[in-house]
Protein backbone atom coordinates (compact mmCIF):
# COMPACT_ATOMS: atom_id res chain seq x y z
CA UNK A 1 0.00 0.00 0.00
CA UNK A 2 0.78 3.83 0.21
CA UNK A 3 3.20 2.39 3.47
CA UNK A 4 5.96 1.72 1.23
CA UNK A 5 6.79 5.11 -0.14
CA UNK A 6 6.13 6.86 3.24
CA UNK A 7 7.89 4.58 5.15
CA UNK A 8 10.52 5.85 7.28
CA UNK A 9 12.41 2.89 7.73
CA UNK A 10 13.02 0.54 10.76
CA UNK A 11 16.13 2.10 12.13
CA UNK A 12 14.26 5.33 12.37
CA UNK A 13 11.07 3.87 13.83
CA UNK A 14 13.04 2.28 16.68
CA UNK A 15 14.45 5.79 17.37
CA UNK A 16 10.73 7.29 17.47
CA UNK A 17 9.49 4.43 19.80
CA UNK A 18 12.14 5.30 22.61
CA UNK A 19 11.69 8.75 22.07
CA UNK A 20 7.80 8.12 22.25
CA UNK A 21 8.77 6.29 25.39
CA UNK A 22 10.63 9.27 27.06
CA UNK A 23 7.59 11.50 26.78
CA UNK A 24 5.65 9.14 28.65
CA UNK A 25 3.74 7.18 25.44
CA UNK A 26 3.06 3.96 26.40
CA UNK A 27 5.58 1.83 24.09
CA UNK A 28 7.23 -1.37 23.88
CA UNK A 29 10.77 -1.20 25.37
CA UNK A 30 13.26 -1.24 22.41
CA UNK A 31 15.75 -4.08 23.27
CA UNK A 32 18.38 -4.50 20.60
CA UNK A 33 18.44 -2.29 17.14
CA UNK A 34 20.31 -4.68 14.56
CA UNK A 35 23.18 -3.53 13.16
CA UNK A 36 25.81 -4.51 10.04
CA UNK A 37 27.53 -6.58 13.44
CA UNK A 38 24.55 -8.61 13.15
CA UNK A 39 24.15 -9.39 9.08
CA UNK A 40 20.23 -9.18 9.65
CA UNK A 41 19.49 -6.49 7.73
CA UNK A 42 17.42 -4.22 9.29
CA UNK A 43 15.22 -4.56 12.38
CA UNK A 44 14.71 -3.85 16.01
CA UNK A 45 13.52 -6.02 18.90
CA UNK A 46 11.28 -5.00 21.52
CA UNK A 47 10.03 -6.15 24.80
CA UNK A 48 6.92 -8.23 24.90
CA UNK A 49 3.13 -6.51 25.51
CA UNK A 50 0.24 -8.87 25.99
CA UNK A 51 -3.01 -7.34 24.87
CA UNK A 52 -5.40 -7.53 21.88
CA UNK A 53 -4.71 -5.12 18.52
CA UNK A 54 -7.69 -6.84 16.41
CA UNK A 55 -10.33 -4.56 16.71
CA UNK A 56 -13.55 -6.94 16.34
CA UNK A 57 -13.26 -8.28 20.03
CA UNK A 58 -12.27 -4.47 21.32
CA UNK A 59 -15.21 -3.13 20.04
CA UNK A 60 -17.62 -5.97 21.50
CA UNK A 61 -16.08 -8.74 23.76
CA UNK A 62 -17.61 -8.46 27.37
CA UNK A 63 -13.65 -8.24 28.38
CA UNK A 64 -13.11 -5.15 26.85
CA UNK A 65 -16.00 -3.18 28.11
CA UNK A 66 -14.37 -1.35 31.30
CA UNK A 67 -11.73 -0.53 28.28
CA UNK A 68 -13.72 0.73 26.19
CA UNK A 69 -14.90 3.56 28.08
CA UNK A 70 -11.92 4.80 29.01
CA UNK A 71 -10.24 4.84 25.91
CA UNK A 72 -11.19 7.95 23.88
CA UNK A 73 -9.51 10.01 27.43
CA UNK A 74 -6.23 7.69 27.01
CA UNK A 75 -6.07 8.37 23.58
CA UNK A 76 -6.24 11.69 23.62
CA UNK A 77 -3.45 11.47 26.15
CA UNK A 78 -1.50 9.36 24.36
CA UNK A 79 -1.92 11.81 21.04
CA UNK A 80 -0.94 15.05 23.55
CA UNK A 81 1.92 13.12 24.95
CA UNK A 82 3.21 12.37 21.23
CA UNK A 83 2.57 15.75 19.65
CA UNK A 84 4.41 17.48 22.52
CA UNK A 85 7.59 15.44 21.85
CA UNK A 86 10.19 17.51 20.93
CA UNK A 87 11.22 17.96 17.26
CA UNK A 88 15.05 18.61 18.23
CA UNK A 89 16.88 15.39 17.75
CA UNK A 90 14.11 13.02 16.36
CA UNK A 91 15.27 11.23 12.61
CA UNK A 92 16.09 12.75 9.74
CA UNK A 93 14.50 10.51 8.23
CA UNK A 94 10.86 12.19 9.30
CA UNK A 95 8.85 14.10 6.26
CA UNK A 96 6.91 17.09 6.64
CA UNK A 97 3.58 17.06 5.22
CA UNK A 98 0.63 19.26 6.32
CA UNK A 99 -2.67 19.01 5.17
CA UNK A 100 -2.81 20.48 1.91
CA UNK A 101 1.01 18.81 1.08
CA UNK A 102 -1.00 15.53 1.59
CA UNK A 103 -3.88 16.39 -1.04
CA UNK A 104 -1.42 17.31 -3.19
CA UNK A 105 0.07 13.90 -2.94
CA UNK A 106 -3.05 11.92 -3.30
CA UNK A 107 -4.38 14.13 -5.87
CA UNK A 108 -1.62 12.83 -8.17
CA UNK A 109 -1.86 9.43 -7.43
CA UNK A 110 -5.57 9.30 -8.05
CA UNK A 111 -5.29 11.15 -11.66
CA UNK A 112 -2.45 8.94 -12.34
CA UNK A 113 -5.21 5.95 -12.08
CA UNK A 114 -7.16 8.04 -14.44
CA UNK A 115 -10.42 6.38 -13.72
CA UNK A 116 -12.47 9.59 -12.52
CA UNK A 117 -14.60 9.63 -9.30
CA UNK A 118 -17.08 12.63 -9.48
CA UNK A 119 -17.14 12.14 -5.50
CA UNK A 120 -13.71 12.26 -5.09
CA UNK A 121 -13.56 15.50 -7.06
CA UNK A 122 -16.35 16.85 -4.91
CA UNK A 123 -14.29 15.80 -1.83
CA UNK A 124 -10.78 17.52 -3.27
CA UNK A 125 -12.70 21.01 -3.79
CA UNK A 126 -14.51 21.25 -0.79
CA UNK A 127 -11.02 20.63 0.98
CA UNK A 128 -9.03 22.99 -1.23
CA UNK A 129 -11.38 25.39 -0.58
CA UNK A 130 -12.18 25.02 3.41
CA UNK A 131 -8.65 24.26 4.33
CA UNK A 132 -8.38 25.57 7.62
CA UNK A 133 -5.03 27.92 8.91
CA UNK A 134 -2.10 25.99 9.36
CA UNK A 135 -0.97 25.50 13.29
CA UNK A 136 2.06 24.85 14.83
CA UNK A 137 4.20 21.31 13.36
CA UNK A 138 4.47 18.47 15.59
CA UNK A 139 5.22 14.93 15.38
CA UNK A 140 2.43 13.17 14.02
CA UNK A 141 1.92 9.45 14.12
CA UNK A 142 0.50 8.94 11.28
CA UNK A 143 -1.92 5.58 11.52
CA UNK A 144 -3.53 5.92 15.04
CA UNK A 145 -6.07 3.56 14.95
CA UNK A 146 -7.46 0.06 16.41
CA UNK A 147 -5.08 -2.65 14.74
CA UNK A 148 -2.54 -0.48 15.84
CA UNK A 149 -3.22 -0.33 19.39
CA UNK A 150 -2.30 -3.08 22.12
CA UNK A 151 -5.27 -3.13 24.09
CA UNK A 152 -6.30 -4.70 27.60
CA UNK A 153 -9.09 -5.17 30.21
CA UNK A 154 -7.72 -1.79 31.58
CA UNK A 155 -7.70 0.17 27.93
CA UNK A 156 -4.56 1.33 26.10
CA UNK A 157 -0.95 -0.72 26.69
CA UNK A 158 0.93 0.20 23.89
CA UNK A 159 1.21 2.60 20.51
CA UNK A 160 2.33 0.35 17.78
CA UNK A 161 3.28 0.53 14.29
CA UNK A 162 4.96 4.08 13.85
CA UNK A 163 6.55 4.20 10.14
CA UNK A 164 4.19 6.32 8.87
CA UNK A 165 4.82 9.06 11.17
CA UNK A 166 6.22 12.02 9.87
CA UNK A 167 5.69 16.18 11.01
CA UNK A 168 2.56 17.68 10.74
CA UNK A 169 -0.84 18.95 11.58
CA UNK A 170 -1.85 16.86 15.15
CA UNK A 171 -5.09 17.31 14.29
CA UNK A 172 -4.44 14.43 11.56
CA UNK A 173 -4.00 12.28 14.40
CA UNK A 174 -7.33 13.08 16.24
CA UNK A 175 -9.23 12.66 13.07
CA UNK A 176 -7.41 9.47 11.70
CA UNK A 177 -9.23 7.68 14.70
CA UNK A 178 -12.03 9.08 13.31
CA UNK A 179 -12.64 7.76 9.84
CA UNK A 180 -15.48 5.50 9.74
CA UNK A 181 -13.55 3.01 7.85
CA UNK A 182 -11.75 2.88 11.14
CA UNK A 183 -14.98 2.42 13.64
CA UNK A 184 -15.39 -1.08 12.40
CA UNK A 185 -18.76 -0.68 11.85
CA UNK A 186 -19.48 1.09 15.89
CA UNK A 187 -20.41 4.20 13.79
CA UNK A 188 -22.42 6.18 16.61
CA UNK A 189 -18.74 6.10 18.17
CA UNK A 190 -16.66 8.76 15.99
CA UNK A 191 -13.54 8.03 18.21
CA UNK A 192 -12.62 4.86 16.55
CA UNK A 193 -15.83 3.11 17.42
CA UNK A 194 -15.68 3.19 20.77
CA UNK A 195 -15.46 6.83 22.41
CA UNK A 196 -16.95 10.27 22.09
CA UNK A 197 -14.98 12.78 20.85
CA UNK A 198 -15.72 15.49 23.32
CA UNK A 199 -13.93 12.92 25.72
CA UNK A 200 -11.23 11.92 23.48
CA UNK A 201 -10.69 16.22 23.11
CA UNK A 202 -11.21 16.76 27.18
CA UNK A 203 -8.62 14.90 27.99
CA UNK A 204 -6.18 16.17 24.87
CA UNK A 205 -6.55 19.95 25.70
CA UNK A 206 -6.00 19.18 28.90
CA UNK A 207 -2.76 17.73 28.76
CA UNK A 208 -1.59 19.95 25.20
CA UNK A 209 -3.14 23.24 26.84
CA UNK A 210 -4.84 23.34 23.72
CA UNK A 211 -8.63 24.38 22.99
CA UNK A 212 -9.88 21.98 19.61
CA UNK A 213 -13.02 21.24 19.38
CA UNK A 214 -15.18 18.33 17.46
CA UNK A 215 -15.52 20.95 14.62
CA UNK A 216 -11.66 21.22 14.38
CA UNK A 217 -11.80 17.57 13.14
CA UNK A 218 -14.32 17.61 10.38
CA UNK A 219 -12.00 19.20 7.64
CA UNK A 220 -9.53 16.29 8.82
CA UNK A 221 -11.48 13.48 8.80
CA UNK A 222 -12.74 14.41 5.55
CA UNK A 223 -9.00 14.16 4.02
CA UNK A 224 -8.54 11.23 5.92
CA UNK A 225 -11.75 9.64 4.11
CA UNK A 226 -10.29 10.30 0.95
CA UNK A 227 -7.03 9.03 1.65
CA UNK A 228 -8.06 5.72 2.54
CA UNK A 229 -10.31 5.85 -0.74
CA UNK A 230 -6.96 6.70 -2.51
CA UNK A 231 -5.23 3.76 -0.40
CA UNK A 232 -7.54 0.75 -1.62
CA UNK A 233 -7.26 2.14 -5.45
CA UNK A 234 -3.45 1.66 -4.78
CA UNK A 235 -4.01 -1.40 -3.23
CA UNK A 236 -6.23 -3.09 -6.26
CA UNK A 237 -3.79 -1.19 -8.47
CA UNK A 238 -1.47 -3.77 -7.42
CA UNK A 239 -3.70 -6.42 -8.50
CA UNK A 240 -4.36 -4.74 -11.38
CA UNK A 241 -1.15 -4.61 -12.99
CA UNK A 242 0.20 -7.81 -11.91
CA UNK A 243 2.36 -6.93 -8.95
CA UNK A 244 0.45 -9.10 -6.30
CA UNK A 245 -2.49 -11.33 -8.05
CA UNK A 246 -4.01 -12.38 -4.42
CA UNK A 247 -8.03 -12.20 -3.99
CA UNK A 248 -7.58 -9.87 -1.35
CA UNK A 249 -5.93 -7.22 -3.47
CA UNK A 250 -8.51 -7.69 -6.29
CA UNK A 251 -11.55 -7.79 -3.70
CA UNK A 252 -10.08 -4.24 -1.41
CA UNK A 253 -10.87 -2.33 -5.11
CA UNK A 254 -14.43 -2.92 -4.24
CA UNK A 255 -14.33 -0.92 -0.57
CA UNK A 256 -13.28 2.73 -2.63
CA UNK A 257 -16.95 3.12 -2.45
CA UNK A 258 -17.44 2.75 0.97
CA UNK A 259 -15.10 5.45 1.25
CA UNK A 260 -17.26 7.44 -1.10
CA UNK A 261 -20.52 6.79 1.12
CA UNK A 262 -18.62 7.89 4.35
CA UNK A 263 -17.69 11.28 1.90
CA UNK A 264 -20.85 12.25 1.10
CA UNK A 265 -22.57 11.30 4.28
CA UNK A 266 -19.93 13.95 5.68
CA UNK A 267 -20.35 16.56 2.49
CA UNK A 268 -23.93 16.46 3.68
CA UNK A 269 -23.24 17.09 6.65
CA UNK A 270 -21.19 20.28 5.33
CA UNK A 271 -23.34 21.16 3.07
CA UNK A 272 -26.81 20.86 5.69
CA UNK B 1 -26.24 -20.43 -26.08
CA UNK B 2 -27.01 -22.96 -23.24
CA UNK B 3 -27.44 -21.38 -19.75
CA UNK B 4 -28.04 -24.35 -17.65
CA UNK B 5 -26.55 -24.12 -15.32
CA UNK B 6 -26.51 -20.03 -15.36
CA UNK B 7 -23.63 -18.08 -14.67
CA UNK B 8 -25.53 -17.24 -11.27
CA UNK B 9 -26.08 -20.96 -10.17
CA UNK B 10 -22.59 -21.75 -11.53
CA UNK B 11 -20.78 -18.57 -9.27
CA UNK B 12 -23.27 -20.05 -6.57
CA UNK B 13 -22.14 -23.53 -6.91
CA UNK B 14 -18.41 -22.57 -6.49
CA UNK B 15 -18.86 -20.20 -3.84
CA UNK B 16 -20.62 -22.91 -1.99
CA UNK B 17 -17.77 -25.69 -2.38
CA UNK B 18 -15.44 -22.56 -0.88
CA UNK B 19 -17.83 -22.26 2.18
CA UNK B 20 -18.70 -25.84 2.51
CA UNK B 21 -16.30 -28.25 1.43
CA UNK B 22 -12.66 -26.25 1.46
CA UNK B 23 -12.66 -23.41 3.83
CA UNK B 24 -13.18 -25.67 6.45
CA UNK B 25 -10.33 -27.58 5.47
CA UNK B 26 -7.97 -24.69 5.54
CA UNK B 27 -6.12 -22.80 8.31
CA UNK B 28 -4.16 -19.87 8.98
CA UNK B 29 -3.72 -17.26 5.51
CA UNK B 30 -5.60 -19.49 3.42
CA UNK B 31 -8.56 -19.70 5.42
CA UNK B 32 -8.41 -16.01 5.22
CA UNK B 33 -8.23 -15.71 1.23
CA UNK B 34 -11.13 -18.41 1.35
CA UNK B 35 -13.44 -15.93 3.18
CA UNK B 36 -12.30 -13.35 1.04
CA UNK B 37 -12.85 -15.69 -1.96
CA UNK B 38 -16.31 -16.49 -1.27
CA UNK B 39 -17.03 -12.32 -0.42
CA UNK B 40 -16.30 -11.29 -3.76
CA UNK B 41 -18.36 -14.56 -5.13
CA UNK B 42 -21.12 -12.84 -3.43
CA UNK B 43 -20.23 -9.48 -4.86
CA UNK B 44 -20.13 -11.11 -8.48
CA UNK B 45 -24.04 -12.32 -7.80
CA UNK B 46 -25.08 -9.01 -6.42
CA UNK B 47 -23.22 -7.11 -9.11
CA UNK B 48 -25.22 -9.12 -12.03
CA UNK B 49 -28.23 -9.10 -10.21
CA UNK B 50 -28.29 -4.98 -9.50
CA UNK B 51 -25.45 -3.66 -12.17
CA UNK B 52 -28.17 -3.19 -15.15
CA UNK B 53 -30.79 -1.11 -13.07
CA UNK B 54 -28.24 0.72 -10.94
CA UNK B 55 -26.10 1.90 -14.02
CA UNK B 56 -29.17 2.71 -16.32
CA UNK B 57 -30.52 5.06 -13.17
CA UNK B 58 -26.46 6.40 -12.50
CA UNK B 59 -26.64 7.01 -16.41
CA UNK B 60 -30.34 8.68 -16.42
CA UNK B 61 -28.84 11.09 -13.55
CA UNK B 62 -25.69 12.05 -15.34
CA UNK B 63 -27.61 13.32 -18.60
CA UNK B 64 -29.89 14.99 -16.16
CA UNK B 65 -27.31 17.04 -14.40
CA UNK B 66 -24.88 17.55 -17.23
CA UNK B 67 -27.89 18.17 -20.11
CA UNK B 68 -25.99 15.65 -21.87
CA UNK B 69 -27.36 13.82 -25.24
CA UNK B 70 -27.75 10.17 -24.92
CA UNK B 71 -24.62 9.55 -27.81
CA UNK B 72 -21.97 9.47 -24.77
CA UNK B 73 -21.19 6.21 -22.78
CA UNK B 74 -21.39 6.04 -19.11
CA UNK B 75 -17.68 6.25 -18.50
CA UNK B 76 -17.65 9.34 -20.95
CA UNK B 77 -20.02 10.90 -18.87
CA UNK B 78 -18.52 10.43 -15.47
CA UNK B 79 -15.51 12.01 -16.80
CA UNK B 80 -17.55 15.23 -18.32
CA UNK B 81 -18.92 15.44 -14.76
CA UNK B 82 -15.68 15.21 -12.89
CA UNK B 83 -13.59 18.01 -15.22
CA UNK B 84 -16.86 20.34 -14.80
CA UNK B 85 -16.26 19.92 -10.67
CA UNK B 86 -12.86 20.04 -10.93
CA UNK B 87 -13.41 23.01 -13.01
CA UNK B 88 -15.64 24.30 -10.45
CA UNK B 89 -18.84 24.70 -12.86
CA UNK B 90 -20.38 22.02 -10.60
CA UNK B 91 -20.42 22.56 -7.12
CA UNK B 92 -22.41 20.66 -4.20
CA UNK B 93 -24.87 23.48 -4.19
CA UNK B 94 -25.45 22.61 -7.71
CA UNK B 95 -29.71 21.23 -7.58
CA UNK B 96 -29.35 17.40 -7.67
CA UNK B 97 -25.84 16.93 -7.34
CA UNK B 98 -25.84 15.34 -4.23
CA UNK B 99 -28.63 13.28 -4.69
CA UNK B 100 -27.18 11.97 -7.93
CA UNK B 101 -23.70 11.36 -5.99
CA UNK B 102 -25.61 9.91 -3.05
CA UNK B 103 -27.77 7.57 -4.65
CA UNK B 104 -25.24 6.31 -6.96
CA UNK B 105 -22.38 5.08 -4.08
CA UNK B 106 -25.54 3.99 -2.45
CA UNK B 107 -26.05 1.52 -5.04
CA UNK B 108 -22.48 0.49 -5.70
CA UNK B 109 -22.23 -0.17 -2.00
CA UNK B 110 -25.21 -2.37 -1.57
CA UNK B 111 -23.57 -4.64 -4.78
CA UNK B 112 -19.69 -4.24 -2.98
CA UNK B 113 -20.75 -4.36 0.46
CA UNK B 114 -24.03 -4.01 1.64
CA UNK B 115 -23.50 -4.47 5.16
CA UNK B 116 -21.04 -1.87 5.78
CA UNK B 117 -21.91 0.58 8.44
CA UNK B 118 -21.67 3.58 5.92
CA UNK B 119 -24.82 2.65 4.04
CA UNK B 120 -27.11 2.60 7.05
CA UNK B 121 -26.23 5.93 7.94
CA UNK B 122 -26.82 7.25 4.09
CA UNK B 123 -30.33 5.64 4.04
CA UNK B 124 -31.28 7.52 7.53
Amino acid sequence: MARSSAAIGLPAEAKLIEAAGHAGVPVPDVLHVLTSNDALGDGFMMSRVLGETIARPILRNDEFVGARDVLAAQCGVALADIHTISLDGLPNELQQSGGLAQISQYEEIYRDFDVPRPVFELALQWLKANAPDPIDTVLVHGDFRLGNLMIDEQGLVAVLDWELAHLGDPREDIAWLCVNSWRFGQTQNRVGGFGRIEDLLTAYNAKRGTDFTAKDVDWWEMLGTLKWGIMCMIMYEAFRSGADPSVERAAIGRRVSETEIDLINLLETTHA
Amino acid sequence: MHDQPSVQELVAAVKSFIDDTAAPQLTGHAAFHARVASNALATVLRDLEQRPGAEASERQGLIDLLEASDDQSTAELNRALSERIQAGEITIATPGLLSHLKQTAMAQVEIDQPRYSGLKTAKR
